[in-house]
Formats: structure tokens, sequence, C-alpha cells
């Protein structure tokens, strides 16, 4: 998909990279033992290696590492059985030990590549120049007190993988296709959790634009970016403020931009000049890291199905079209439950319709998760059970499928309570048929003499009379024959 | 009888296991000889009540005939090494008023094998130094003068509190660390024994970080036999260190007998450098000719790339220690100068706690490491410590050990008006390579100058190889026969 800004002069691309900080799921911090749930009291999850006091010394913990290969796995990167890790120098008071650990030079997982799935039904290759692993700083709390700034250390030293994207995406809806992408994979592999408002996972946005086909512009790295929106709102301001610059003769300085979602612009934090000398070398407290194949092997084996295996399942064994797959397979939870309920239908597509249209509907609708469905996947199927054998029509079953969302009852138990049960045999239709007939003879000549149309009065009166319970198909071919 | 504080650790330990002699009254009578030598400020910190009573529990666990190791020894630890509850300095202002909530594993490792603390002993700030001029807590004052005269001189350094204290019997032993030879020159200026383990035989968890990948811990104490028992006790794996080694501590000690009938000792030439003074190449010699005359082979060896080792280390050293010491920034403990901005609090603190050897490591390693110089500097010097790697690892393909001056001149003047960094530096020209290799090494007192001060002698092995090294350095404390105390000690 082409995505053009017209400016005055002609036509403009944008050229955008991304830096995901993901953090790892592990129970404890990259190089420490301290807890890291998310919410506990300031400063309860700080060891002495978080708070750098003097003579502690980093211990790499197993389970990042695994994490991080598990996620090269999952976006088809390269892994690196050697990496090492660096030193990235500077001061805040958020940051213990004066520097981060982090891996500049020998990052854990090279090259990948995702895919990723756009509205228009097409998809495009990402390439993922790395990812390595890091260590966040803690957090500082501006507004707690008027003149002073607390510092909280429970965030320092968890795991963050810092996913970068190659400078592949070309428009704001790829950026959002990518990052929920990643979002998705990450969850799939149970290595990052995703959650954008909880800072689990957090953008760095890198913006230039060209005249289509020409050298990639000056970029400016946007930070604070920490929502799919946002980065959607800051991609368009940034996008159009270098346009105009460039348009009006200007050249674009590289700097770094802080987006203000309150004011939805971004704005200069530094320039390249006052950018920061990080002092990277190689941390000595840590020897380089070294991995088997074998052990790469053993992660590899132990690999859940990614969504992308998962929406070719789906698109071959249920029958769905690629971005209705695409989009279902992006939560795992809806995935799990539309499989649930399409493999023990006879008609997928019934099931497609039943799960991504009226359950996911209502759901939005109350604003409740899949996790708390008041309908679960073996009511669904009973229902869907109900329509194919004919025991309900499909427009009782909207009716009992409200009523399930409302009660949470089994539907049989609904259609029996409440005598929903089609009518689908001659001898009970035909009388209140003929009825009708007989009570609208002038219609009857009518449609006789040609006014087709009438057919569906009669199938209306039909309905209308057993609420809704008749048997389409039966009132249809019980009229046509008895109006001959 | 022999004063108790002339005993050695080895000596100590035997008259406690018969009962001759008790930790109590050995405890009290370094107690005292602290007190009574207090001018010398080899203490920052003592800690006589928790010693006492480490003392008692000794003298239980030998009647009841459970006694570790070090059982009832009274030793100083160099202030670098936390102390849980116990204020750890590391000879800087900028930690004075720090009290650590934890443990070094080296000093754990001590307690456990029932060492007595007397206190912590001067040095130089974060161990940048060797003449312990550096301490923000006023130096440290060698107990040995020269002839005829009265001037006070330099321990060495950075371990120069530890060092003056051994010599002035002021401990039985004492923990150093080791960065470019800060146990080895103190213990050389001083005539005690120091001793550098291979990097990694010690964990660094604990112990305030100067320069990573050159820190090590290690023993000094009065001769070779005690140096070995403190290190068995000191070294061993630590998870806590990534760098620990995972290797089995033998008992060196029991290992020890002198015996160097064919031990192939390597004199290298490029040690003999410009200006070494007459007296300590003729030491030297001798030394080599001690070692021919018990078996051992004496051969001339070439480490090429030794003349590189001092840039080299004043590269990587400041490097580190510019980002290890970037935690003191007034935030979380130690000194700090309030402000209302952040930055000027970070440079007020800094400023007023470093003193300015630690400001100009600070300088030159924030330099080395910037944009720009990084590739000429750094990485220039991470090349060349492999090329001296590489000249060690050739070496000791031919020789079992390596015999070198430990110091090129014996202790000098406190108040001698040395400003130039670069020569204080030259201090360092026999131990340096050392580190940078990550070899194990030891100093033995070896004669005394023309001046009356005391020379030593340094063997270096290959890494892991302390049992050789301990057992080179006994045939040469026999031979040596140094048993010169300084005077009125």
């Amino acid at each position: 998909m082409s995505y053009i800004i017209e400016g005055r002069t002609g036509n403009w691309e944008m050229v955008i990279g991304l830096e995901i900080h993901a953090q790892v799921i592990s129970n404890s911090k990259l190089f420490s033992g301290s807890p890291t749930d998310f919410g506990a009291d300031p400063n309860s999850q700080v060891s002495f290696v978080d708070a750098a006091m003097p003579g502690m010394l980093p211990v790499l913990n197993k389970k990042c590492v695994e994490q991080a290969v598990k996620t090269g796995l999952g976006l088809n990167a390269q892994i690196n059985l050697y990496s090492a890790f660096d030193r990235k120098n500077y001061f805040y008071a958020d940051l213990p030990q004066g520097y981060q650990i982090s891996q500049l030079y020998h990052p854990i997982v090279g090259n990948g590549k995702i895919e990723i799935d756009l509205e228009d039904g097409t998809t495009k290759f990402i390439g993922i120049e790395r990812i390595h692993l890091e260590q966040d700083a803690g957090k500082s709390v501006h507004d707690q007190h008027p003149t002073k700034t607390y510092v909280d250390l429970n965030r320092s030293g968890i795991a963050l993988m810092e996913i970068v994207s190659d400078p592949d995406l070309r428009s704001a809806d790829e950026v959002a296709a990518y990052i929920r992408k990643i979002r998705t994979i990450l969850r799939y592999l149970g290595t990052c959790d995703g959650n954008m408002d909880e800072g689990s996972m957090r953008c760095d946005v890198n913006v230039s634009v060209r005249r289509p086909g020409e050298e990639f512009g000056t970029r400016c790295e946007i930070k604070n970016v920490n929502s799919v929106r946002f980065a959607s709102q800051a991609i368009a301001y940034e996008a159009a403020r270098q346009v105009e610059i460039l348009e009006d003769g200007g050249t674009i300085k590289q700097e770094t931009r802080l987006f203000d979602a309150n004011k939805m612009e971004t704005r200069s934090m530094r320039s390249k000049e006052e950018a920061h000398d990080y002092r990277y070398f190689p941390d000595p407290d840590l020897p380089p890291l070294i991995l088997e194949q074998s052990y790469v092997d053993a992660i590899k084996a132990n690999m859940p199905e990614l969504p992308d295996e998962k929406k070719a399942r789906f698109i071959k064994d249920y029958g769905l079209k690629a971005y209705d797959a695409s989009v279902l397979v992006a939560d795992q939870a809806r995935a799990h439950y539309f499989e649930e309920v399409a493999k023990n239908c006879k008609d997928p597509k019934l099931a497609t319709t039943w799960v991504s249209v009226e359950l996911f509907g209502a759901l939005n609708k109350s604003g409740k998760t899949i996790e708390d469905s008041p309908v679960s996947s073996d009511y669904l199927v009973e229902l869907i059970a109900l329509i194919e054998d004919n025991t309900i029509s499909g427009r009782i079953a909207k009716d009992v499928f409200a009523e399930m969302i409302e009660s949470g009852k089994k539907p049989g138990d609904i259609v029996e309570e409440k005598g929903l049960k089609q009518i689908t045999d001659s001898s009970s239709l035909d009388p209140i048929i003929d009825q009708i007939l007989s009570d609208n003879t002038d219609k009857v000549e009518e449609y006789k003499s040609g006014k087709d149309k009438l057919f569906g009065f009669f199938v209306g009166q039909v309905m209308k009379q057993t609420g809704g319970k008749a048997n389409p198909k039966m009132v249809n071919d019980r009229l046509k024959e008895k109006l001959q | 009888m022999t004063n108790i504080s002339d005993l050695s650790l080895v000596e100590l330990k035997e008259k406690m296991t018969n009962k001759e002699l008790s930790s109590r009254e050995i405890t009290e009578t370094y107690i005292q000889r602290i007190e009574q030598h207090k001018d010398l400020n080899a203490y920052v910190m003592t800690d006589f009540d928790r010693a006492l009573d480490a003392a008692d529990a000794a003298d239980k666990n030998y009647a009841a005939g459970n006694a570790g190791l070090l059982e009832g020894i009274p030793l100083a630890i160099k202030d670098l090494f936390c102390t849980k509850d116990l204020r750890t300095t590391a000879g800087s202002k900028i930690l004075d008023n720090f009290v650590p909530p934890y443990e070094s594993t080296v000093t754990s490792n001590l307690k456990k094998d029932g060492a007595v603390f007397l206190g912590k002993t001067n040095m130089d700030e974060f161990a940048m130094g060797s003449t312990n001029r550096t301490s923000a807590y006023g130096h440290v004052i060698s107990p040995w003068k020269a002839n005829g005269s009265s001037e006070d001189l330099t321990p060495g350094g950075s371990s120069g509190g530890s060092s003056a204290a051994v010599a002035a019997r002021l401990c039985v032993g004492a923990t150093g660390t080791d960065t470019g030879g800060s146990i080895r020159q103190p213990a050389a200026l001083t005539g005690t024994v120091g001793m550098k383990p291979t990097y990694g035989l010690c964990s660094r968890f604990g112990v305030v970080a100067f320069a990573s990948s050159l820190d090590q811990a290690g023993p000094m104490t009065r001769t070779v036999k005690d140096t070995a028992l403190m290190l068995e006790s000191m070294a061993g794996h630590d998870p806590k260190d990534s760098t620990s080694a995972k290797v089995e501590i033998p008992h060196y000690a029991g290992l020890m007998t002198g015996d160097v009938k064919g031990l192939r000792v390597g004199i290298p030439k490029e040690y003999s450098i410009d200006g070494l003074p007459a007296e300590i190449s003729a030491l030297w010699s001798k030394g080599a000719e001690w070692l021919k005359a018990r078996g051992a082979e004496i051969i001339e060896v070439s480490l090429p790339h030794t003349k590189y080792a001092l840039p080299t280390y004043y590269v990587l050293n400041p490097a580190e220690s510019s980002s290890n010491l970037a935690r003191y920034d007034g935030v979380r403990y130690g000194h700090r100068v309030e402000s209302d901005d952040l930055n000027e609090m970070y440079a007020k603190t800094r400023g007023e706690g470093f003193g300015n050897e630690v400001i100009r490591r600070i300088l030159v390693g924030t330099y080395v490491l910037s944009a720009g110089y990084y590739d000429a500097y750094y990485t220039k010097a991470q090349k060349v410590r492999r090329l001296i790697v590489n000249d060690f690892d050739a070496v000791f393909k031919d020789v079992d050990v390596l015999l070198t001056p430990t110091s090129p001149s014996t202790a000098f003047p406190l108040n001698q008006d040395e400003t130039d960094p670069v020569k204080i530096y030259l201090n360092d020209v026999f131990t340096v390579t050392v580190n940078l290799a990550g070899l194990p090494g030891i100093s033995v007192p070896a004669g005394l100058a023309e001046d009356g001060l005391p020379l030593g002698l340094q063997l270096i092995a290959n890494r892991f190889d302390e049992a050789r090294l301990f057992n080179a350095a006994l045939a040469l404390e026999r031979d040596a026969k140094f048993t010169a105390k300084p005077e009125g000690f």
C-alpha cells in the first residue's frame, strides 16, 4: 500500500523505523533477584544490586535470556550464540548505577522479519534489525511535591527487549499494524504482556520524509509514544512538520523530539549536538553470553503456534478470509475461543459469523473481554447445532443468543422454556397457511394475477402467526405450492 | 618467649590449639598495639568490641575442638571491603557516612573460618594510588625509617594501611586489593608478603569496584605460609560474582615444600628497565641464584609488549573507574551537597566528595570512552592488553614462574614533592602486567637496601597455578631469611 503526502511542491513519502521496548515477562529482574510485579508500593522491589550499592554485581537471569531467544525465534530472527553486555553511561536520578547495562556491540538477536496485515487485505514484510536485552531505569515522579522529584526504583533493573525494526514502514497505518503484530507475537510467546498503558511496551519512532524513490532524509526520533493511537498521531504530525520545513526550503535537523499527547504535537527535546555521549563499553562485570545451538533448538522445539501459522490454518481449515483471519488471530484468547467453536460445528462459516459478528459484537458493546464472556464456547456450539439441525431458525437463534448473553443459560433450555422450537412439520404449518390464505383472498387474487412481491407478505404473515418459529424454507415451499 | 605480636599466623594457631595462648590474649595484645601506634594512621576505623566478642567465640571453638582455618586470628580489613554494620569509606569522603547493610564475600569467608576483625585499614581513595597520599582520611605512615633519618615514608599503596599494619604488627594479616600492584607494591615497601591471586579466584562481591576487569582481593601477612592460609579462606567460587572462577581451592599450605628442583624460572629481560637501581638489579640476580642453587632452571625470557603495559593500564583503568564511580551521585547514599538543580547537585556532590586523583581518573576515563576517541584509546588498549596476555601465554609454555623485582625503588618520603602523576604511575611498572593478564603474583621480602629499607621480589605464575607460586615463594623466603623489622615495633 503506498501512502503519499501531497505537498505544495509535489509528493512526499514517509520513512519510519521503530524501537520497541518490551518488558520481559520474568519473575525477577535482569541482573538481580528482585520481583517484577506491576503496581507494588514504591521502592518495595529493590535489591542492593538494583540500588547500585557499592560493591554490588550483576548476575544474569537465565529466564530473561530464554525469553529473548524465544522472541527472536518468534520474529524469524537470527539467534546470536555469542552476545555481550555493554554499559551505556549517563547520569539521571532514576538510574542508580550511572549506566544502563545493554547490548550495543553484540546483541542476542540479529536480523529477522515479520509480516504485517493491512486493512486492504495486503500484507508486507518488515525487517527486524536486532533485539537486545537491557535494563530498565527507575521512575522519576515529578507530581507528588511542588519542588521535589521522587524516585521509585521498582522498575530499575527490570529486563527489557529492545526490538529495532528496519526503516521499512511507510505510513502511520503500517506502524499501527506493525506494533499490533509485534504485540500479538509477544503475547503468543508469553515473553511480554504488551500492556502499553502499564508501560510494559513503549516505543520510540524514527521518522523522516523523502521524495518517493530518493535517498532517506534526515530523521528525527520521537520519544514517549505509548499507545498505537499516539504512534499514528505522532507520525502524522511529525511527517507533516518535516514536509512543511522542506517545502519552505529548510532542512531537517537530526534531533530527539518528545510527543505531547495532550497537544498532539512533537517538540524538540535535544539536538544532535546536545545528544548524550553514552560512552558505551563492554561491561567488565559480565562475561560474554555464549549459547549452545542445542539450547536454542530446545526452545525452538517448544514454541507455541504463532499468529501467522494460526492464520494460515484458519484460512485453510475454516475457510476464513485472509484479513478476517488476521483480525481473529490478533488476540490469542479470541482465536482459541473461535477454534473451540469452529472445530465442533459442521459449518465453520456459521461459526465465523456467530463468533466474530455476534459474540464479539456483544462483548464490544458491553465492554467485556473474551475471558469474561457470559457465553461459553460449549454453549455457542450448542446454539449453532440447534440451527444446523433445524431445531431453531437463524432468526430465533439471535433471540436465544441475546438471552444467553443476558442470563448465561444453556441455549437448549432457553428454547425449551420459551417454546421456541421451529415448526418443521407441514401438518402443523398447513392449517396456519390455509387460514391466512382464506383471510386474504383479495391478496391471493392479486398475487395470482402477477403481483409476485406479495409473496413476502404471506411469508411475513406466517412468521407473525408462528412467532417466528416456522422453518423459513418450509414456509416458502408450502406457500409456493398452495399459491399455484 | 617471643612477643605475641611477632608470632606468625601458623604459630599463633598452633599455640591456640595447644591452649598456650587464647584468642582474647592475642586480640588484646593487638588492640593495645593499635592504640599505641595510632600515629601511623593505618586504621580508619577500629571495631574492638566486636573483635573481642569474636575472640571469645574463637576460644570456645578451640575448647570445643572445632576451630576454623583462621580461628581467633586478628586481621585487618582494607576499607574497600564492605563490612556489615561497619562503616566502609573506600578512603573517600563521598562514602564518609556509608555503613553497608551487607558483607563482602571475602570477609564473610574469613569470618566463617573464625577470623577476628580488628578494624578497617586506610587506603588510597578508591584504591587509586600507590603512595597512600590520596586517602581522604590522611596518609598512612610506614613504620619503617631510612637509616639515620626520621622522615616519614610511604607504606606504598593503595593497600598502604594494610601493609603498614602488618609490618608494624598491628594485625597478624590483612586483606588488600590489587588492581595494578596495590597489594604487592606496598608489601615490597614494608617488608611483608603480599599476594594477588588469579583474576576470578576471590569474589569481588561487596568489594567497592575500582576497575572491574583488573581488581582482585588478596592477602597480606608476614610469611608466605600465612599468606597461603589466608588465601585459602578468602578464595572460592561465588555465584554472586559472574567473573568468579569455578575452581576448587586446595589447602595450599599443605602442598608447600619449598622444593623447587626442576622448576623453570623465567627472567623477563624487558623488566631490566632503564634507571633501575643497581641494588635492585643485584637483589633480582641473587633471587635467581637462590632458586638455581635449589635446583631450579633459570631461563631468560621475553615479554615483548611490556613497555606498552603502563599506558594500556592507564587507559583501561580510568575507563572502567569512570563508569564504576558514576553511582556516587549523592542520590541514594553517601555524601550529598543539596541543590535545587539535579545536575548542580551531582557536580557539587562529586566535586566535594572526590579527591583530585579520583577526579583525574574520572576525567581521563570519560575522555577515552567518548565518541571519536573510543577506538583510538579504549579499543587500542584492549588490543594491546590481548598482546600482553599472549606474551605471558607464550612464555608459560617454557617456564613455570617468572621472577622480577616488585617495585623500582624503596619507600620514598611522604612529603616528596612529586606532583607529576605519570612519575607516580611508574611505581606500577613491574606489577600492572600481572593484572592486565589476570595472573597470580606474590611479593616476598628479599632484603634491605643500602638505605635500610625493605625490597621485595615478585614471582608470577600462570592462571590458577597458585600452589606452584606459593611453593616457589616459600623457597625464596627461606633463602632471603628476611628477619628485619621496623625499629620500635
